[in-house]
């Protein structure tokens, strides 16, 4: 197969005068590197300039809230079984009287964590997932200096009340949507 | 014993060595910029403006790193290795003329730390006495990698030096000399040596190339075979040593080219324009700095471009091709100067 035409055969022939020297392709190199010192940058340059993600990237995860704001999750347990890499434990808990507005289900997770470095983005959490609770984002997941740093709770998986701290996370439904 | 003279001169010496050092800091800077710019990539932008406290922080980062002696380590010889290699490197700026003189109150005060009648021969001897540095360093840390890498260099800057010897041996015959202050002064105007022994500066810089350990010569240290040859052991700011020399070998190497065959700190017509002797020795200065500044420029250029000679190679380039050819050189230049000139 045929990649591009700048592919050479390879012969092991013996070297010509010339071709012993070494001087002519090294010289002949150098321009080469020369040439690239002033070609565009690859490099993006990261925290400030991000690439472009799939629609359906699946980074960071998110514990949704309905309309009236009360998480989803009902702490059944669905997604840590279904997790291939034993990312996540929870700690159910039932709830009270008084609790409605933040629970939707009569039981919750109390505890609720993903262990980010066990993870391995492969979404089947949010597949096994029956109550709409759990998506991932197209957030990337932040670099640390320690590692109890990456275990992450609710105070960061759930998602904010107000409309501006909602994750969009349409574009995962509707991937979802499509293939089923 | 003159006082003046003593001042004098240890002024310059310690300004020198700041240079060194300074250099030698920033071309590790340069090395990573320039790497990086050939393959297509940005570098070091993060610490200061463009990454210029780049070499701080790398040089606060080995002395906060854990310094390690192995077991089997010769404790002695395991510090004398590095020790060795960063004087002996910073010990051939000595002979180097760094520019015109400058003169305060009439009183002359030369650039040059020392005017040795046989400057070319102490930095031979020198640059020798570095390459035990590697080798010690290499057969102390009691490691397969570092013995490896301490034989490769041994063999190296054996098969190396005589070529090396013998372009010097042509510029000698040359300029008559041994002295670095006159071989510079003998290429005023633009009659630099490089243009009546281009063979003899090929064969210089390509052997220069090899003595510093540089790519394509880089077999002592090759990180696909031997891990990091004969600094396989060391860490912290032994390491910092090793490598740090590299660069001032590099600096020293360069100023040395740049002396013997590129005119040294004179520049065509510069001489000429009549300036102040001060305000000239300063142009001087730069005028070297500027040529020094071009080939550590191409040892990196050369760096990332060629891959690593194999070791049978390396040896059959420097015993089959430029032994022969450096002895041909000084046989032209002798034959040259005796029935031409
Ligand atoms: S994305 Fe995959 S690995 Fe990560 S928590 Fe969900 S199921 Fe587990
Ligand atoms: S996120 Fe979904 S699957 Fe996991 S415990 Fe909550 S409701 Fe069950």
């Amino acid at each position: 197969m045929k990649l591009t035409n700048r592919s050479k055969v390879v012969v092991d022939k013996e070297l010509t005068w010339v071709e012993k020297l070494y001087l002519p392709a090294i010289v002949k190199g150098m321009m080469i590197t020369f040439r690239h010192i002033f070609k565009k940058k690859a490099t993006v340059r990261y925290p400030e300039q991000t690439r472009p993600v799939a629609p359906v990237y699946r980074g960071v995860h998110v514990l949704k809230r309905d309309e009236q704001g009360r998480e989803n999750c009902t702490a059944c347990g669905l997604c840590a079984v279904a997790c291939p890499a034993e990312a996540i434990t929870m700690d159910a808990a039932e709830r009270q009287k008084g609790e409605e507005h933040l629970y939707r289900e009569e039981k919750y997770a109390a505890r609720y964590e993903i262990n980010m470095l066990r993870c391995i983005f492969c979404g089947l959490c949010e597949e096994a997932c029956p109550k709409d609770a759990i998506y991932l984002t197209d957030r990337i997941l932040p670099s640390n200096y320690a590692r109890g740093t990456f275990i992450y709770g609710k105070d960061i998986l759930v998602e904010g009340i107000t409309p501006d701290q909602r994750v969009d996370v349409s574009k995962r439904k509707k991937s979802y949507e499509m293939n089923t | 014993m003159d006082w003046t003279l003593l001042i004098d001169k240890s002024i310059l010496v310690l300004v020198v060595f700041a240079i060194s050092l300074g250099v030698a800091a920033y071309a590790t800077y340069g090395e990573r910029k320039i790497a990086a710019v050939i393959q297509d990539r940005i570098g070091p932008n993060r610490a200061g403006p463009f990454g210029l406290l780049q070499p701080l922080a790398d040089g606060v980062k080995f002395f906060l790193k854990e310094d390690i002696t192995p077991t089997g380590a010769d404790k002695f010889l395991f510090v004398l290795g590095p020790a060795l290699f960063i004087i002996t490197a910073l010990m051939t700026s000595a002979v180097i003329p760094w520019g015109h003189s400058f003169f305060i109150d009439g009183r002359e005060f030369s650039l040059q730390v020392a005017d040795l009648n046989v400057g070319i021969l102490y930095i031979l001897a020198v640059v020798s006495v570095g390459g035990y540095g590697i080798m010690i360093g290499g057969w102390a840390s009691n490691n397969k990698f570092a013995l490896m890498g301490a034989i490769r260099a041994a063999s190296q800057m054996i098969s190396y030096e005589v070529p090396l010897g013998m372009a010097l041996v042509a510029i000698m015959l040359y300029s008559n000399s041994l002295s670095l202050r006159d071989i510079v002064d003998m290429q005023q105007g633009f009659r630099w040596n490089v243009f009546y022994q281009p063979l003899g500066f090929l064969l210089f810089l390509i052997c220069t190339f090899a003595e510093c350990n540089r790519a394509p010569f880089d077999l002592p240290e090759s990180e696909s075979e031997l891990i990091g040859g004969y600094h396989t052991e060391y860490s912290s700011m032994k390491l910092g040593f090793f490598l740090f020399a590299e660069y001032i070998n590099m600096f020293i190497s360069s100023a040395l080219i740049a002396c013997l065959y590129f005119g040294g700190y004179h520049f065509p017509g510069l001489d000429s324009l009549g300036l102040h002797p001060n305000l000239l020795a300063v142009i001087s200065i730069l005028v070297l700095f500027a040529k020094i500044l071009f080939f550590i420029f191409l040892f990196m250029w050369v760096r990332w471009t060629v891959p690593r000679f194999r070791y049978d190679q390396l040896m059959n380039v420097g015993w089959k091709v430029l032994i022969p050819l450096s002895i041909v050189n000084v046989l032209i230049t002798g034959a040259w100067l005796t029935f031409v000139k």
